[in-house]
């Protein structure tokens, strides 16, 4: 299932100014993901788990080595490129949600295809669709503000998969969410990647997550410590 | 399209923040429309007086006449040949003379510019035909028995003049009083005779009032040993629009100068206090915009994150910026179009009477299409310009400090 390469990364290296000298996230990082898995980049905060997710979202790009993403390298991507790739290819999950707090629920998941140029017909279909993926349809008119942190996240996850991206790149997902609305939420994830082989990664040190993945990478001081295939602990609902 | 939604949303998704700047912009839009239309309704109705009291469809000037130069005064005058008498008669031009004299009203001396105007021209609003005297009418007549209507001539002692409401107040004169006016003739023979004020007209030209005082046009020839002379004719129709024989005709773009300077001053000073309330309301939606900018990092980084490019999100935070200025006009357009439509029915009255330039006590203001467009425009050109400068910020913001809520 997981044989085809979608994302892979060569000799990646990241710096960061700080002050003077610079600051290496990632040291000559070597990984591919294949179509359709549900990995984790795992690892204490400052292990570079973040900045990876970023380059592999064209959010960033490496200081030297590489990001294969869906063919595309990431540093020769103009900004233009590297939007259109967000846009059709790529969907974000972020710890904090990251919901547009003037628009109603609805209008949150139909942002992405707003860009797209859909028809409003294709867009309202497409938009239940995913609302009815992550069980709020009866929300569609709600204001962010009139949720609750697992409602949040839901409707940030039917942001990420209303365009129906390749890659869902998932930042500390559950760290907002208490247990309960953690689990709803992995299994929904969990449930959207075995129906449409859609690959998730995560950045995460949330044990409830690791609970979910099929892969789990380890990263300490921007290296890549091990990289393990483990067995489902839980199975999509 | 999307940025002008986003950019709508997110505006009124602000509140009381976005109204605050709305109502100043507003405001400003308001006033610009208020000042420049009084200057139009000013402009309009000092062209409109000008030409009903003193020019007329223009002028033919004595070659030698300079309005500017009172000595040009006494060598000013000339014959009207045959066809500009026909044309007299016709009443498509009007003569007038011009001399200097010295009135005393109750002994007090005052320099006056003596205007002979025939009594029964028509084209200028001057009350002329109060200047008609008859032997039975003039105080004090000698005149010939019997007769109904004299040319005013010496043989009536007391001759009728006209003066305007400025006028009065400076010779501190009023109707039916009597004073003594001097003047010498072409000749340079000095000569009196009494004057009786039958009329004090009121007009918004003060420029055929200041210091004027009107006789009859053939009185006035006798009295300068000038007969069927004139230093101006006052043309009463488009018709004439160039010289006739030596008179040098002078058009409405060349009468109204004076004005159209005083007003193009007005329009300058008042420019400053209209650029001063604009520059506040621009103000307001910079600040706004920086701290926009400043507060919504993250939502900028999640835009780019869900696929838009950077100069996308200028565009809406640009958008959002200048939309301010549409709401501000259609808020202006609330309380704006009721005012406007009420001073433009009543009119403005400023209470004073005499500022020395024609200007209508009440001014009705004057609101073209034109202006209300142009000023629109303006606002929302400045607005967005405004809006843009901080907006480009974001083109230089990395997306994933953005979305951590970390640029400085």
């Amino acid at each position: 299932m997981e044989q085809k390469s979608i994302i892979s990364i060569t000799n990646l290296t990241k710096e960061f100014p700080v002050g003077k000298g610079h600051f290496t996230a990632l040291d000559k990082v070597n990984i591919e993901f294949g179509v359709g898995e549900f990995a984790g980049l795992v690892g204490p905060s400052g292990s570079g788990k973040t900045t990876l997710l970023n380059i592999i979202g064209s959010l960033d790009t490496p200081t030297t080595g590489d990001a294969i993403v869906m063919g595309q390298s990431i540093s020769k991507l103009s900004h233009k490129q590297s939007a259109l790739l967000r846009n059709h290819h790529i969907g974000f999950i972020f710890q904090t949600f990251n919901l547009l707090p003037v628009y109603t629920v609805y209008e949150n998941v139909e942002f992405a295809l707003l860009l797209q140029n859909m028809s409003s017909g294709e867009r309202h279909k497409a938009v239940m669709e995913a609302l009815e993926w992550v069980g709020l349809t009866d929300k569609e008119k709600s204001k962010p503000s009139m949720l609750s942190g697992g409602e949040s996240q839901r409707v940030a996850i039917a942001r990420a998969m209303v365009k129906k991206p390749q890659i869902v790149l998932a930042d500390e997902p559950t760290a907002n969410l208490d247990s309960k609305n953690s689990h709803h939420i992995l299994q929904t994830m969990k449930k959207l990647n075995e129906e449409l082989k859609v690959t998730f990664i995560f950045a995460t040190h949330d044990e409830k997550v690791m609970m979910y993945l099929n892969r789990v990478v380890n990263l300490a001081d921007g290296r890549i410590v091990s990289d393990e295939r483990v067995m489902n602990h839980v199975k999509a609902q | 399209m999307i940025a002008l939604k986003l950019a709508f949303r997110n505006l009124l998704g602000a509140g009381l923040r976005t109204w605050l700047n709305v109502t100043v912009l507003s405001f400003a839009f308001v006033v610009i429309i208020f000042y420049n239309g009084m200057l139009n309704g000013w402009d309009r109705q000092g062209k409109r007086d000008t030409q009903a009291w003193e020019v007329g469809q223009g002028q033919l000037w004595h070659p030698t006449y300079d309005k500017y130069d009172v000595f040009s005064i006494q060598d000013a005058h000339g014959l009207m040949e045959t066809r500009e008498k026909q044309l007299a008669v016709e009443g498509k031009l009007t003569p007038i003379l011009i001399a200097q004299g010295t009135a005393y009203p109750e002994g007090r001396m005052q320099g006056v510019l003596l205007k002979g105007i025939d009594p029964e021209q028509k084209i200028l609003k001057i009350p002329s035909h109060l200047l008609k005297q008859t032997a039975t009418a003039a105080d004090d007549a000698t005149a010939t028995d019997g007769a109904t209507e004299v040319d005013v001539h010496y043989a009536i002692d007391v001759h009728h003049a006209i003066i305007g409401k400025r006028m009065a107040k400076s010779l501190k004169v009023g109707e039916g009083d009597q004073m003594l006016i001097r003047w010498r003739d072409k000749n340079g023979t000095f000569d009196a005779l009494e004057v009786k004020i039958v009329a004090v007209f009121k007009s918004d030209v003060p420029s055929i009032d200041n210091g004027q005082m009107y006789l009859s046009l053939q009185t006035l020839q006798q009295m300068m040993d000038m007969p069927g002379e004139a230093t101006i004719l006052v043309s009463g129709t488009e018709e004439i629009n160039g010289n006739l024989g030596n008179w040098v005709f002078k058009d409405l773009d060349f009468l109204f100068t004076e004005l159209d300077e005083i007003i193009l001053s007005k329009r300058a000073g008042s420019m400053i206090m209209q650029s001063t309330l604009l520059l506040i309301a621009l103000l307001a939606i910079f600040d706004t915009q920086i701290l926009s900018i400043f507060r919504r990092q993250k939502e900028i980084g999640t835009y780019i994150a869900l696929g838009m490019t950077r100069a996308q999100v200028v565009g809406i935070f640009t958008v959002e910026g200048g939309a301010h200025s549409i709401l501000a006009a259609l808020v202006g357009a609330v309380y704006g179009i009721p005012l406007f439509m009420w001073l433009a029915a009543k009119g403005i009255t400023f209470g004073v009477d005499d500022m020395g330039i024609t200007m209508a006590e009440t001014i009705f203001p004057y609101y073209s299409l034109g202006l209300i467009a142009f000023t629109t425009l303006f606002v929302i050109a400045a607005a967005t310009i405004v809006s843009y400068i901080p907006a480009r910020r974001i083109s230089k913001m990395n997306p994933t400090d953005a979305l951590r809520g970390k640029v400085n």
